[in-house]
């Protein structure tokens, strides 16, 4: 299995705040990866930064997708990273409310078509072709989520479990080699985030590798091949979940530790700085 | 009743005129949420830029039509130019500024491309001349509405129909709802943002100058100081039929062009001004986000 992404010693540095330290993290073709970590461990940065919101202060982000080996990511803006092949959820839902179901997956094809002012004035044979194929691969992929019955839907009027599931409609269109999912089952009741595991289960025998930010511990222990674990910006564990959920250095991170360890712990951060 | 319906097509001229600027303002605004002060400036330059081209084409003897139909082109890729460049050097660089200042360089742009056209013409008035030729069918009709009057209306409402297709049904025009809805999400599924900016800058121009050489041609002079009266006025339409909504500012121009026509014809025209802006007070009062505008929900 070769490596779809690759990370290599990133950080992510605000001014003083080091909110990410020396990233090494990969994802192989077909994986379901999962990245946890307590609040403010950097998680959505670390999405952030691979996505071309932020610039990374170091490091190199490598995508090999779409026949090209090795594309670096870093300092590519956000449309063009997508456009590269990765795609992403938001942990808060961010659909084009106003907009129908349908359009808001025709809307992520977008990086994927070509026709600008001139066809839309020529109207010529080819934009008509192109803008049918986007409007048939949309619906099969509405199809596939099972959002086909709300097609003509304004997106603000879905439930709140399909609008989540629309938005990994939406990312699914712009035909990423790898899905980076922000906390997809955040405010899911269990149906819903039962249905969701079994969409995220069907998209990675499809072959769609994917890199999930998950507090449920039960979706990210069934789910996962591996696991990484952020704790202050820094990888502390990786591993099969079965290894994660014995490792104590997790235990600490999610628990807290007792009074010696956070003594041991302060003074080697005193030393850091 | 005459008297009335001439009345009613002369408003609905100027309200078209309005409308065809305040489509400008108002996709801009609906983008990236910045007034366009420099809009007005730029159908100046369309209806200069109409003048020159014509003033060329009628020395070498072409027919009427086809010269307004030429300069309207040329003119409507020029000021497209402008308005492209202006963009680029006024507003792009200010994208993450707080919101004033890109306002402050939309006024120094406007006062700017003034005087340039003011060095670079004239501060005379220029005798624009009559491109719009009198139909015979509309012979039976010429003491109501004239065939100018007659091709900005209808002018006016062919550009409004095709621009609502356009934005509703063209991949680019859906690229420009999804930005002007959530920008960094549309920037995360693949939308160059810039360049659907860009784009909505050129159209808007288009649509200016589109709107400054049918003017011109109706009222016969041209001047470097018309773009900014107009362009208060389509600022008025805008605000008064909901900023950002498109059919909301051809509404808020009829509207506008109406009031004024009726408040000259019946009232005085003096007092046109009055009631087209006390007409802005009244209706921001009922309905603060104007005729069309959508009310902006807060999230809690």
């Amino acid at each position: 299995m070769s490596a779809i992404l690759k990370v290599k010693n990133l950080s992510m540095r605000f001014g003083g705040v080091v909110a990410l330290n020396a990233l090494d993290l990969e994802i192989h073709e077909g994986e379901i990866v999962a990245l946890i970590g307590p609040n403010g461990a950097g998680k959505t940065t670390f999405f952030n930064c691979v996505t071309g919101i932020y610039k990374p202060t170091e490091g190199d982000v490598l995508l090999t997708a779409r026949g090209q080996e090795n594309i670096r990511l870093n300092g590519l803006k956000p449309n063009q990273v997508a456009s590269k092949g990765m795609a992403r959820t938001f942990q808060n839902i961010r659909l084009f409310q106003s907009m129908s179901v349908l359009e808001n997956v025709m809307i992520g094809r977008h990086c994927r078509t070509k026709a600008y002012i001139l066809g839309a004035i020529l109207r010529n044979k080819a934009t008509r072709d192109e803008e049918q194929e986007t409007i048939e691969k949309s619906y099969a992929i509405l199809k596939k989520i099972g959002l086909e019955k709300y097609v003509n839907e304004s997106a603000s009027n879905l439930p709140y479990g399909a609008q989540r599931r629309l938005e990994i409609a939406r990312a699914l269109a712009t035909e990423p080699s790898l899905l980076l999912l922000d906390e997809p089952a955040a405010g899911m009741n269990p149906q819903e985030t039962k249905e969701l595991e079994e969409l995220i289960l069907r998209l990675q025998q499809e072959g769609q590798a994917i890199l999930l930010i998950e507090h449920d511990m039960k979706l990210v222990m069934n789910l996962s091949h591996r696991i990484y674990v952020l704790d202050y910006g820094t990888l502390i564990a990786t591993g099969t979940p079965q290894e994660i959920r014995n490792n104590p250095a997790v235990i600490k991170a999610y628990l807290g530790e007792s009074d010696d360890d956070s003594q041991h712990r302060s003074h080697k951060e005193g030393a850091n700085a | 009743m005459d008297y009335f319906i001439e009345l009613f097509f002369s408003g609905l001229t100027r309200g078209s005129i309005y409308a065809l600027i305040a489509l400008g303002y108002t996709m801009v605004y609906g983008i990236i949420g910045l007034i366009n002060f420099a809009h007005g400036e730029i159908y100046m330059i369309g209806a200069f830029t109409a003048y020159i081209i014509a003033s060329v084409l009628s020395i070498y003897g072409f027919p009427a039509l086809s010269i307004i139909i030429l300069a309207g082109f040329a003119a409507a890729i020029w000021a497209s130019a402008y308005g492209y460049t202006v963009e680029k050097i006024a507003y792009k660089p200010l994208r993450h500024a707080p919101r004033l200042s890109p306002l402050i360089s939309a006024i120094g742009m406007s006062i700017f491309l003034q005087n340039y056209v003011l060095l670079a013409q004239t501060s005379d008035f220029l005798a624009f001349p009559e491109l719009i030729p009198d139909f015979d069918f509309m012979e039976p009709y010429a003491d109501k509405v004239g065939s100018t009057d007659m091709v900005i209306i209808v002018t006016t409402i062919v550009v409004m129909i095709a621009l609502t297709f356009f934005i509703k049904m063209t991949r680019i025009g859906k690229a420009m709802r999804a930005t002007s809805q959530d920008r960094t999400m549309a920037r995360l599924i693949g939308i160059n943002v810039d360049k659907v900016i860009s784009v909505t800058f050129v159209i808007g121009s288009a649509l200016a100058a589109i709107g400054g050489i049918l003017i011109a041609s109706h009222i016969g002079q041209i001047n470097f100081y018309i773009g900014f009266i107009a362009g208060i006025k389509a600022f008025t339409a805008a605000v008064l039929g909901g900023i950002g909504s498109i059919p909301g500012a051809v509404l808020g121009g009829f509207v506008l062009g109406l009031t004024e026509s009726f408040a000259t014809g019946y009232v005085s025209s003096d007092y046109e001004d009055v009631f087209a802006f006390s007409l802005l007070v009244l209706i921001l009062i009922f309905k603060p986000s104007g005729l069309l505008g959508r009310e902006e929900v807060e999230k809690v």
